[in-house]
């Protein structure tokens, strides 16, 4: 019989704290790497000036500790738990907003959580509550993973019901579409994370869940590896370029995520992520 | 080449813009994001007088994070400015002359640019570090209680930003993307 693990929830109070801070002022050296090696197959110079300026962005939120962007979003935060761990010290879900009131209010982020979103749009005052997501795995630990998420490229993201019978082009041209669409409105290069099949909102998760990957990392799945390049050659030849003012990188990179369907449906979630793709984790 | 300019903005300065044209902005600018901006236009609707002149001035549609004991301002990057696009007509109508944001403006925005010589200016979206430096001074001149969407005064030297739209109907993020478009065999 495996011996039960008794984690406090205390300590992923503090997790998720120390991880709003963290990846709203360090940029993920997948990231930084990305731009560096942008600037040199960019062919527009205003779009290699912005690519310059986000490099020297991160560069003085690491060394300032100001925020990369004061859009520091909703708190999206992964829980990976073992089943072999039981919480102990109070309700998971309130560690959870404990741990993003502390992080956005001791970190000096912005509070951008709005309660009655279609009437008063009244701040929550701390940024909560988390946008939580659980899953039991095997296993004595918890992974903890925060995405602060900024609402300009979340409001580009598209969720489609397609028809069966639209098949592989209709959805690569329903994502190409949604990356069209946004133009410079997302803060452009983004990361196209993408959900195929599933249900309604499992498709929306795979999509959000997809973002997490590395940066230049190949799908361990060929035919979905050959869908990313596709997908990813089609939306840079839109010529959307950094921020928007024209060039040939649109996109940083483009993640699959995919799950069977129903008979009836096929479902495709496109979750845009603007540049300033923030992510930080931490196994307890 | 970059073109240096001071705000309040004239009608010959906006006559002297054009798409594409690179700008670093010095005076006082004012935020506002979508908050504020409702509450401007429902003064303009009962004829009431608004908090700030607007003749002449530039808006930052930009909703700072807090700042840190010691610092000006937090992070302060551009959102998007395509939110505003239902009040801003009526603001340039009164004498606004710029606006900065990220992300494109409606045919009626753009119409407003034209009939009130007017320009649409964008600042790097996801840089509010950077641009954070550019700022030497903020105060909350309305609306206090909104928090990041008060109205701040801000005064900025060397504010880096990029004409979008011109009073001419030239708009940079249609002709840049016209340029790098590609065909791509399927």
């Amino acid at each position: 019989m495996t011996a039960v693990r008794e984690l406090h929830v205390a300590r992923i109070t503090e997790a998720v704290a120390e991880l709003s801070v963290r990846a709203c002022t360090e940029l993920g050296d997948d990231l930084v790497a990305f731009f560096r090696q942008a600037i040199t197959r960019e062919e527009s110079e205003t779009g290699r000036d912005v690519l310059a300026q986000l490099l020297e962005n991160a560069e003085l939120a690491r060394r300032t500790g100001v925020p990369l962007c004061q859009d520091t979003g909703l708190a999206v935060v992964f829980l990976e738990i073992g089943q072999d761990v039981h919480l102990v010290g109070g309700s998971l879900e309130q560690a959870v907003d404990e741990g993003v009131r502390r992080g956005y209010t001791e970190g000096y982020l912005r509070k951008s959580a709005v309660a009655d979103p279609i009437g008063a749009r009244k701040n929550t005052g701390d940024n909560t509550p988390a946008m939580l997501h659980t899953r039991i795995v095997p296993g004595d630990k918890v992974r903890v993973i925060v995405v602060p998420k900024g609402g300009g490229a979340e409001n580009m993201s598209a969720l489609g019901m397609l028809k069966p019978s639209q098949g592989r082009e209709g959805a690569i041209d329903f994502i190409v579409e949604t990356v069209s669409k946004a133009g410079p409105n997302p803060c452009p290069p983004v990361i196209v994370g993408v959900g195929l099949g599933g249900t309604f909102e499992k498709a929306a998760y795979l999509a959000k869940h997809a973002l997490l990957r590395e940066v230049g990392s190949t799908n361990p799945d060929p035919r979905l590896a050959e869908l990313e390049d596709e997908i990813e050659r089609r939306c840079n030849a839109l010529g959307i370029g950094p921020a928007g003012l024209g060039g040939t990188v649109t996109v940083i990179d483009v993640f699959v995520e995919e799950l069977p369907a129903h008979i009836a449906s096929m479902p495709v979630a496109v979750n845009i992520q603007c540049h300033s793709a923030r992510h930080k984790e931490v196994v307890l | 080449m970059e073109r240096r300019l001071s705000t309040p903005l004239s009608d010959a300065v906006v006559e002297s813009l054009r798409a594409g044209d690179r700008v670093l902005l010095n005076g006082v600018i004012y935020t506002a994001r979508d908050a504020a901006h409702k509450r401007l236009v429902e003064l303009i609707e009962k004829g009431e007088a608004l908090p700030i002149d607007l003749l002449g001035q530039v808006i930052y549609f930009v909703g700072p994070t807090p700042p840190k004991p010691g610092q000006v301002i937090g992070s302060a990057g551009p959102t998007t400015s395509g939110r505003m696009d239902a009040y801003s007509p009526r603001l340039l109508d009164l004498g606004l002359k710029g606006m900065i944001g990220k992300g494109s403006r409606s045919e009626a925005v753009k119409e407003a640019l034209k009939r009130n010589k007017a320009v649409y200016f964008a600042a790097t979206g996801g840089a509010g570090a950077l641009l954070a430096q550019r700022i030497v001074a903020s105060r909350v001149v309305a609306y206090e209680d909104l928090g990041p969407e008060a109205i701040h005064e801000l005064e900025v030297v060397d504010f880096p930003v990029v004409v979008i739209n011109d009073m001419y109907g030239g708009d940079l993020y249609v002709e840049g993307r016209k340029k790098y478009e590609r065909k791509v065999a399927c």
